[in-house]
């Protein structure tokens, strides 16, 4: 019997056949995690892309001095005292004047009219009189948010079908906001609002906005990057180059390892019992978030920065300690600038997640309702003490609203936070790749 | 390593500054289905007065009256939100953490509506033909039988032959507590199965417990997110049948169909006038010592229960709140702060 290398024996066969299979295991393993990909961002981006457009009115308004000014004498204190429903009727009177000078008839009654423009808009009035009592009397031309409703319809979400079984608008109305498309009154266009505005109300789902939640999650990551790095990178350092090995070492090692796989749930309560019952900092600050979200991403800067430290070559070390050089000097001007590119990198994959994190945020009051921005500081509530919400917890807020319009703000607001950890990885992977050095 | 002292001085600044713990605004946690309410009237109150707009948490009822009653100080909430009114228990747990002026607000009713899929079958219930469909156990010659209905047409005759599937309110909700109560319980009773229990012997707890128990076999879902979820879920099972809030309803009137209760159909009028059976009444409690400490805190209420907001034509109303034909003596215990238990 002869065995040729050209003719393949069974053994080899075999062999060839298992290598194979794996591959296709392996390939096929790709192949569903990149579908189940492309599903979830599809979905997200369907549903999401429409949020970043918004439908506005182009109206002139006089403002009337008998309803704006009762007084008449300009003063801000005695005009406040006219509320966004006092201005409600100028609104309703401009709208309507406006469609019948261009002609559209309709069978609408002015209140339903009115409704076709956001409840926001009285607000966005009231404030521009306030600011500027001069503008008492003259006619201003205003851009106004539509009305959810009109939005969805110009967006294809809301068809004249859907809209006559709709208790919030009809197919007249529908009607009208075409009419008025046509005519160039009413504009669907980029909506910088919904980077800008506060959250608003179920009732003017077109007026919400991710303002609060950037500033919220912006100043959390604050907190986390000027608590978590020192502290993670003075604790590794400790740990790495200065720390004895023995059994106490041993279990804080073992003890780090555990903390980075505790549900994060975990740091939520812990956020609330010691921080807001005992150090009675305010509920819902970014503070408290911020600090919560250090401890969750502690261990996971710490166990990183470690292993960056590792991957320096000891006779770099010795090298310095053989010149001379104290033991802090060795790490400080030369282990520690070797090891900043994998430090820098677990830091923003660190804050990344820290970024994308809700459920400890449920339990410290962050899920919230909150309109007003926050300041990074003011005398009475502190640093980042006043109340915010966060980007993932604005998802999830938007989730549960009543009226389908927030489905599109949810998955819009999901969009901005990937491209936020999008961003923050592709930094992450940019300094590996220019600093790192490899031995 | 002045960058190092740096970080850790603006740590301890930032740690010593926030002790300071006053507060400007006014913070709200509570039920979710005043939630919406509570948020309408804070964006208004925001936008027209020069206090800033509350803080509104959603939670649940039970919850945000645990927060309520933690104690008093600017780390507690002010006001708690409920869909049912606070229990002995929880102003007990109240007042041994020093909450002891508690004012009760009733802002309004609520309708708790049956909605099914546009497209599917219409339905007019009665509460006994709800006990029949979804109740763990039949009271049948005088012994308990488990549920095997399978179809509507089984309970009812008149009923088209769909395949019964419920999903109700889980139990964290308030909600849950008036389904089983003014649905359940009463078609139990409506339907002569509670009396029937009482003669054969059984006592009068036990027949009332058996009464509201719930199927687990499947055909009765609990649903512990909130009305989204349900929605959701009757999207992708067209045979089901969900209990939503009437407000929840009246925003998505493109997708469901709701169901007449009694012969009755829900509205916000039919309702004030008492006509359809399941509504409950909606709280809101305030800690009367944060009264005169935290700014604007009696001007939010006040502007809350005003005719403006809460009357039959404020934008409470239009959202598919109820709207109290007491109103002027909620307005009355505001102004008054008129606290729970003074007599009045």
């Amino acid at each position: 019997m002869t065995n040729s290398l050209l003719q393949s024996d069974a053994r080899t066969k075999k062999r060839n056949a298992a290598e194979a299979r794996f591959r296709a295991y392996g390939f096929s393993a790709i192949c569903v995690a990149m579908f189940a990909l492309v599903i979830l961002l599809t979905s997200v981006l369907l549903n999401g892309v429409s949020s970043f457009q918004q439908t506005f009115v182009t109206l002139p308004i006089e403002l009337v001095e008998e309803r704006v000014d009762k007084q008449g004498n300009r003063d801000r204190a005695e005009m406040a005292k006219t509320t966004t429903i006092g201005y409600a009727p100028l609104l309703r009177d401009a709208f309507v004047a406006e469609i019948e000078s261009l002609g559209i008839e309709t069978e609408l009654g002015a209140r339903d009219l009115a409704d076709m423009i956001s409840k926001e808009a009285a607000a966005t009035v009231r404030n521009r009189v306030l600011a500027d009592p001069t503008l008492v009397g003259q006619t201003i031309e205003f851009d106004l948010l539509a009305s959810g409703r009109i939005d969805a319809y110009f967006k294809g979400d809301v068809t004249m079908e859907s809209a006559a079984l709709d208790g919030n608008t009809s197919p007249e109305a529908l009607m009208v906001a075409q009419a008025l498309a046509d005519a160039g009154i009413m504009e669907t266009k980029f909506n910088w609002g919904f980077f800008t505005r506060p959250d608003a109300s179920v009732q003017r789902p077109e007026a919400a906005g991710l303002g609060v939640a950037i500033l919220g999650s912006i100043y959390m990551m604050l907190v986390v990057l000027f608590l978590a790095l020192p502290i993670g990178v003075a604790s590794s350092i400790y740990l790495e180059e200065f720390a004895p090995k023995n059994r106490i070492t041993d279990i804080i090692e073992v003890n780090i390892s555990n903390l980075a796989a505790v549900p994060s749930i975990v740091y939520g309560i812990l956020g609330l019992a010691i921080f807001i019952n005992f150090m009675e900092f305010n509920q819902s600050s970014p503070l408290v978030g911020g600090l919560v979200l250090t401890l969750m991403t502690l261990p996971t800067i710490i166990i990183s920065t470690r292993a960056a430290l590792k991957s320096v070559p000891p006779s770099i070390r010795d090298a310095a300690l053989g010149v001379g050089a104290s033991k802090m000097q060795s790490v400080f001007h030369h282990v520690l600038p070797l090891a900043a590119p994998g430090i820098l990198t677990g830091t923003i994959i660190g804050l990344a997640q820290a970024l994308g994190e809700t459920a400890p945020l449920l339990l410290i009051g962050m899920v919230a309702f909150v309109r007003e921005y926050p300041a990074a500081y003011t005398p009475e509530a502190g640093l980042f003490g006043e109340a915010s919400t966060a980007l993932p917890v604005q998802v999830f807020n938007w989730t549960q609203r009543s009226d389908p319009a927030f489905v599109e703000r949810a998955s819009g607001a999901i969009i901005t936070l990937l491209v936020f950890l999008l961003i923050m990885n592709a930094v992450a992977i940019y300094l590996r790749r220019r600093f790192e050095r490899r031995w | 390593m002045s960058i190092m002292k740096l970080t850790a001085t603006t740590a301890a600044i930032a740690l010593t500054a926030s002790t300071s713990f006053a507060r400007d605004n006014v913070q709200i946690a509570g039920s979710s289905t005043v939630l919406p309410y509570a948020s309408i009237v804070a964006e208004i109150f925001g936008e027209n007065f020069d206090y800033p707009t509350p803080v509104v948490e959603s939670g649940g009822s039970s919850a945000g009256l645990k927060r309520f009653c933690e104690g008093v100080g600017a780390n507690t909430i002010d006001i708690a939100n409920a869909s049912r009114p606070i229990r002995e228990s929880e102003i007990a747990v109240c007042a041994d953490a020093g909450v002891t002026d508690i004012i009760e607000v009733r802002i309004g009713y609520d309708g708790i509506v049956f909605a099914s899929d546009i497209n599917g079958n219409s339905f007019e219930f009665t509460p006994v033909d709800w006990y029949k469909a979804i109740a763990n156990e039949h009271f049948i010659d005088g012994a308990l039988v488990a549920n095997t209905f399978e179809t509507w047409d089984q309970v009812n005759p008149d009923f088209p032959a769909q395949p019964i599937q419920a999903f109700i309110p889980g139990t964290k909700h308030g909600t849950r507590e008036v389904f089983e109560e003014k649905v359940i319980l009463a078609g139990c009773e409506d339907g002569g199965f509670f009396q029937a229990m009482l003669d054969a012997g059984v006592d009068e707890d036990t027949a009332e417990q058996k009464c509201m128990a719930i199927r687990t076999d499947g055909r009765s879902v609990d649903i512990d997110g909130d009305y989204t979820e349900t929605l959701a879920r009757i999207e992708a099972d067209t045979n089901g049948i969900g209990v939503f809030g009437l407000s929840f309803y009246e925003n998505n009137t493109d997708r469901l169909q709701v169901a007449t209760m009694s012969g009755v159909v829900p509205t916000t009028e039919s309702i004030a006038a008492g006509d359809y059976p399941v509504s409950r009444p909606l709280y809101f409690y305030i800690k009367a010592a944060h009264i005169d400490v935290i700014p604007g805190l009696k001007d939010f209420a006040e502007f809350f229960v005003s005719d403006d907001i809460a009357g039959p034509d404020g934008p409470l109303a239009e959202y598919g709140l109820v709207s109290d034909p007491e109103l002027l003596d909620v307005q009355e215990t505001v102004s008054g702060e008129i606290v729970m238990g003074s007599g009045s």
